[in-house]
């Protein structure tokens, strides 16, 4: 955790540092990745909040007692199922799938702007600074009713972004029907 | 001839998240609960709070602000409880005796138990042009953009990195306006880091030890002057930008409403981070006025779940006191509820509040 202060971080720009992220028990290790898709956890604040941990079906995140625990992500049990995504408030959870094809990965994340892109839109994919980084496909975007207007949005990105990208650009919504 | 006055068992004022969750508790034990607000519609900011909430599974959390106020009122209307809108409380006289001001006419209502649940108003910042139109608090936003649905403006400066204004500029951003900058006059970020998170993602540049010089415009804003300040919040010269904006929206805090405990002649505290002064309370929530009950930000500026907490707790004291409840029943609800709220101070997000309302607690000497 950092304090108050130190240089660059969540509490100074918004965006997790390399270090608060390898330091977070939610950030799966770098071997856990290559293996297949995967969730991504982001969470590196002593916040009390736990929705994640009742939301996995696989019991593969655990917050326990403090409730500001940060999440504590098992690797082994995690299907990538994807459920916790929606129901983090702090839209921190991802997935990430390097395995996706021989020179692009797949990246999920929740998206609450309109208008949604559609599966196959090709998009720019941004960073956790918002700076557009590559044009991405849209592979999926799922919105059921249990999402609670959190979509879900799967990119195709090359391979090496996959750990940069996190959202796509904000398409402006016309007024005009 | 004088009139015979208005009595209930319970008077409840402000229908926000601590004044419905009190009233719930108290009408659920039995007593007759009156619900009074100003506006013409309950809900507080309940209703302005489309973003998914923090905690547990007890504090709702993962569920939308605007669902669980639903769910409240819902639950209000099953309790029994009787809700007056359009009502505003203009004074709170001897005898735990309410005067209500009702469209063209003021009526007193005299209660067994007061719970004041008023919240806070808005902070706001003197420069030169902050009465500009286009110069708004961030909550005044939120409520054009969520209940009215109407955008203030196209291009925003948000003034303050706290929660209230990080989530407020991504809702601005949902609602399709551009959000130019956050500035915040701290060297840190001091509201949760996710909501940092998310919008920065979506691109909104956060500065920090930066403030607003003045705003300009001709008949409304039309730029802002930023600058940098040095630790001790003096602006640094040569360090001006200019940003073109129609919006200016303040998020430099808040205060509690506390004007009708001061009318009634509860012990106050002044504690600064927790929005200043603050009726004494006991951990009943009950004030140095035996039968005046506080709740929410009234009592030191929080968030939603605390507020609807400690409006729990109200509610089942005042039952309680009222004989409607027993005393190992009350004191067992009470313990659950008290054990929740601790969970909500915890960690550095919490720890200060936790101190602070220790504090108020002690200030009060007995329990």
């Amino acid at each position: 955790m950092k304090t108050q202060g130190e240089e660059e971080g969540i509490r100074t720009t918004g965006i997790p540092s390399e270090e608060e992220l390898e330091a977070s028990p939610g950030y799966p290790k770098a071997e856990a990745l290559r293996k297949g898709p995967i969730v991504v956890i982001e969470c590196v604040q002593d916040i009390p909040c736990n929705p994640c941990e009742a939301a996995c079906p696989k019991g593969a995140i655990k917050v326990g007692d403090p409730i500001t625990s940060l999440p504590i992500f098992d690797a082994e049990k995690c299907n990538a199922c994807g459920t916790c995504i929606p129901i983090c408030p702090g839209q921190a959870i991802f997935r990430v799938d390097m395995t996706y094809s021989e020179d692009k990965a797949s990246v999920s994340f929740p998206y609450e702007f309109l208008p949604l892109p559609k599966k196959g839109d090709i998009v720019q994919g941004v960073n956790r600074a918002g700076e557009v980084v590559c044009d991405a496909t849209v592979l999926r975007v799922q919105q059921p009713k249990g999402f609670d207007h959190t979509a879900v949005i799967t990119l195709s990105v090359p391979k090496h972004l996959a750990m940069k990208v996190r959202s796509l650009k904000r398409r402006k919504a016309s007024i005009k029907e | 001839m004088v009139e015979p006055m208005n009595k209930v068992k319970v008077a409840v004022v402000g229908a926000g998240a601590a004044g419905i969750s009190a009233s719930i508790e108290a009408a659920r034990a039995g007593a007759k609960v009156v619900l009074i607000d100003e506006n013409e519609r309950p809900g507080g900011q309940l209703f302005k709070q489309i973003h998914k909430f923090f905690g547990s599974e007890a504090h709702r959390a993962g569920i939308r602000g605007i669902q669980i106020g639903t769910d409240l009122l819902e639950q209000a209307k099953e309790a029994g409880v009787q809700i007056r809108l359009n009502t505003v409380v203009y004074g709170l006289f001897a005898e735990k005796c309410l005067g209500l001001m009702c469209g063209d006419h003021t009526e007193e209502l005299q209660a067994d138990v007061i719970i004041l649940a008023t919240g806070a108003s808005e902070n706001t910042l003197a420069f030169p042009g902050w009465t500009l139109p286009g110069v708004m608090g961030a909550g005044a936003a939120q409520t054009l953009i969520n209940i009215h649905r109407t955008l203030p403006g196209d291009r925003v400066l948000m003034v303050g990195a706290g929660n209230v204004g990080l989530i407020v500029s991504y809702q601005l951003l949902q609602a399709g306006a551009e959000v130019v900058a956050s500035v915040e006059g701290l060297p840190y970020i001091g509201g949760y880091g996710v909501h940092a998170s998310k919008i920065r993602r979506a691109g909104v540049p956060i500065l920090l030890s930066h403030t607003v010089l003045r705003a300009e415009g001709h008949e409304s804003v039309e730029r802002a002057v930023i600058s940098q300040v040095d630790k001790n919040w003096v602006p640094l010269q040569g360090t001006e930008k200019t940003l073109e904006i129609d919006t200016l929206c303040l998020a430099v805090g808040l205060s509690p409403l506390a004007e009708l405990a001061w009318m009634a002649g509860c012990q106050f505290i002044h504690i600064s981070p927790m929005g200043g002064w603050i009726p004494v309370h006991d951990e009943n929530m009950q004030t140095t006025l035996p039968g005046i009950y506080v709740a929410g930000d009234l009592t030191g500026i929080e968030e939603a779940s605390t507020a609807m907490e400690e409006g729990r707790l109200a509610g089942l004291a005042a039952a309680e006191a009222l004989g409607c409840l027993s005393f190992e029943e009350g004191a067992m609800k009470k313990a659950e509820v008290r054990e929740r709220l601790e969970t909500l101070r915890i960690g550095s997000f919490g720890k200060g509040r936790s101190l602070a309302k220790k504090q108020i607690l002690e200030s009060r000497g007995t329990v």
